[in-house]
């Protein structure tokens, strides 16, 4: 940082009284002066291309950035290098089997994704799910946000230099990743959720095991901000860059810990009824500047929250069906097939052709770790979904990265791409 | 959510100021939607942000769908937000596909008897875009679609009239074709990598 600031570029920096003298920086009026070789090779812009494989990308990222010396003036992402058509490929299969497509986009925050997209074909159907299906799948998103901020934190403060980060943050997302095995019998796209409800319910020691993580994690959090918060290279770098005014985020349609970091308290978990979250005490995070600091310290202050969530879940999780009973969408329970002949058809007709959605077209919005996850489903009748389409809150908020990153550093667009959080897998789709 | 009512409210009020902008309403699973003539879409939206009383000041989402049967056929959808009412409303722009038109007019016949069966593969080049249907961009309403308006342009061939930069944003730059569209085949995409074919056959 201490040789960036020396080579600070400032288009008066080098001219003294109108006079360029030789060991000044490039002014504009000599730019083009052959004379002057030295100082034009500081103020040349030169585009430079970072990615598509660079660890700071997160994924698989190219940014093509115009540099003049070392301030960014120009910056373009360029996407797509991970597109593997999952919205296509969605048209050609019976609804429930979207779901596991759909969980590996954004391959961080899967239980968002199957949440999404459940909730959505209910909605098309007109399926209410159980109370305990409601909390269930409650705990599970909320274990996933902290999951996704835990890989959040880990990696962007290992950009930013904090290496031990990592290993903590890693720590704790495999025990959140051993809660899944546990209930689900995967760590990663787990494929859990169903229409109608949640495959199957916790099992015995689940609950004990969750108590516990729950209990440990805000101490964990804790020691997360002792190591950061009065981190003196960590603060040089995150406060005060990559600030975005509030009004823009919100023209470019910035969701999420983004936009609450910049002092708005929007997050639809409060604005709209879904799952048992009307019925949970929890705060809503905001900054006050929006700058990388306050994103930083939104995302842990959520971490936090949602261990309340988790834990007032667990506490007021109500018995009874952890599925909808509906058998025209709902497969029967294993135990039936051998003794009811009904079960066994629609088991069949379920597991072959799939159920029926009516014509008609659902937009369904979640809170996602990143912003606002949408669904857009459009059924025609038939057992496939017509068009299924993700608004990823990360390929949205990516337009913002251009706003965060000109006339800065090169090295502070690093710490906001951190900041920005976006999953290429969900940005590709 | 406004509720049915309100929804035809919200209709008679734009056609004061915009006579013929909406066709039609629905309310379909709690959601509601206006579908509105694509050639007032700007106006409409702008009318939807701004007007007093209304303030749909944030567009959620920007997508299309393929609705192939019917005619017209393709749809670009804007998920409205009101953030102070956390009302959502749909604003739809159907589309009609002036190729077909073209095909339509020469051979009635065969536009008219096979529109689901053995779909010929859409390979027009992408710089022939007369072919494609129109719509204005809204980029400068709602700066956020600029992504979004060229993932719709990349994958369904909709044309944003207006727009800063319209290129194929996800696909690679000479991908020749629309892949969202119904009558494109799933499937069938040429292998890039051959090493292995060509090394052992």
């Amino acid at each position: 940082m201490a040789e960036a600031l020396d080579t600070n570029v400032s288009p008066a920096g080098g001219v003294a009284g109108g006079v360029p003298h030789s060991g000044g920086r490039g002014a504009p009026e000599h730019m083009g002066e052959p004379a002057a070789t030295g100082p034009a090779a500081d103020t040349e812009v030169m585009t430079i291309n970072i990615g598509p494989h660079h660890p700071a990308t997160h994924g698989v990222l190219r940014l093509v950035v115009d540099l003049e010396g070392e301030v960014v003036r120009d910056l373009r992402p360029v996407i797509g290098y991970v597109h593997t058509g999952i919205e296509k490929s969605c048209e050609d299969k019976s609804y429930w089997k979207v779901i596991p497509f759909v969980e590996r986009m954004d391959y961080v925050s899967y239980f968002f994704q199957m949440e999404a997209f459940c909730g959505a074909v209910e909605r098309l159907v007109g399926l209410e799910i159980p109370p305990r299906a409601k909390y269930l799948r409650t705990i599970f998103l909320e274990l996933n946000r902290i999951h996704s901020h835990l890989v959040w934190l880990g990696t962007t403060a290992l950009d930013l230099g904090a290496i031990s980060m990592l290993w903590y943050c890693f720590r704790e997302r495999d025990k959140i990743l051993d809660l899944f095995e546990m209930a689900t019998g995967q760590r990663m796209h787990t494929r859990y959720f169903q229409v109608g409800g949640v495959i199957e319910d916790i099992p015995r020691g689940f609950e004990a095991k969750l108590r516990e993580f729950v209990a440990d994690m805000p101490v964990r959090v804790g020691q997360y901000q002792d190591l950061l918060d009065r981190n003196e290279v960590f603060l040089s770098r995150t406060k005060g860059t990559g600030v975005v005014s509030r009004e823009r985020l919100l023209e470019l349609g910035v969701t999420g810990p983004l936009l609450r970091a910049a002092g708005e308290p929007w997050d639809l978990r409060k604005a709209f009824d879904y799952l048992a979250y009307p019925e949970m005490d929890f705060k809503v995070p905001v900054g006050t500047i929006g700058d990388n600091y306050d994103r930083y310290r939104v995302r842990v202050a959520e971490m936090v929250e949602s261990v309340r969530i988790v834990e007032q879940a667990l506490d007021g999780l109500p018995e009874g069906p952890f599925i909808a009973e509906d058998r025209k969408y709902v497969l029967p329970p294993r135990s039936e097939l051998s003794t009811s002949m009904e079960s066994l058809i629609h088991h069949f007709k379920l597991v072959t052709e799939g159920y029926r959605v009516e014509a008609g077209e659902v937009y369904y919005a979640i809170e996602s770790p990143r912003g606002e996850l949408g669904c857009f489903v459009l059924a025609d009748g038939s057992s496939k979904p017509a068009r299924v389409h993700f608004r990823d809150p990360s390929f949205v908020n990516l337009q913002a990265f251009k706003d965060m990153s000109v006339d800065g550093y090169v090295a502070d667009m690093i710490c906001s791409l951190g900041m920005l959080d976006p999953i290429l897998g969900g940005v590709d789709r | 959510m406004p509720d049915a009512p309100g929804l035809e409210l919200i209709r008679g009020e734009i056609e004061q100021d915009h006579p013929g902008a909406v066709l039609d309403t629905s309310f379909d699973r709690d959601q509601p939607a206006l579908v509105v003539d694509p050639a007032q879409i700007i106006a409409v939206l702008t009318w939807l942000r701004d007007a007093p009383g209304q303030g749909y000041g944030f567009l959620s989402s920007l997508h299309a769908a393929d609705y192939l049967p019917a005619e017209p056929r393709f749809a670009v959808h804007y998920e409205l937000l009101n953030r102070d009412r956390v009302e959502r409303l749909r604003v739809k722009a159907m589309l009609v596909d002036p190729a077909a038109a073209v095909a339509g007019s020469g051979g009635s016949a065969g536009g008219a008897a096979a529109p689901f069966s053995t779909p010929p593969i859409p390979r027009q080049p992408q710089s022939d875009l007369a072919e494609l249907p129109v719509i204005d961009s809204c980029v400068e309403l709602f700066p956020t679609a600029e992504f979004q308006e060229r993932e719709v342009f990349d994958f369904f061939g909709i044309v944003f009239r207006g727009h800063p930069d319209l290129t194929r944003i996800l696909l690679p730059e000479d991908y020749v074709g629309w892949p969202q569209r119904r009558d494109f085949p799933i499937g069938g995409e040429p292998v890039t990598f051959t090493y292995n074919e060509r090394q052992y056959g």
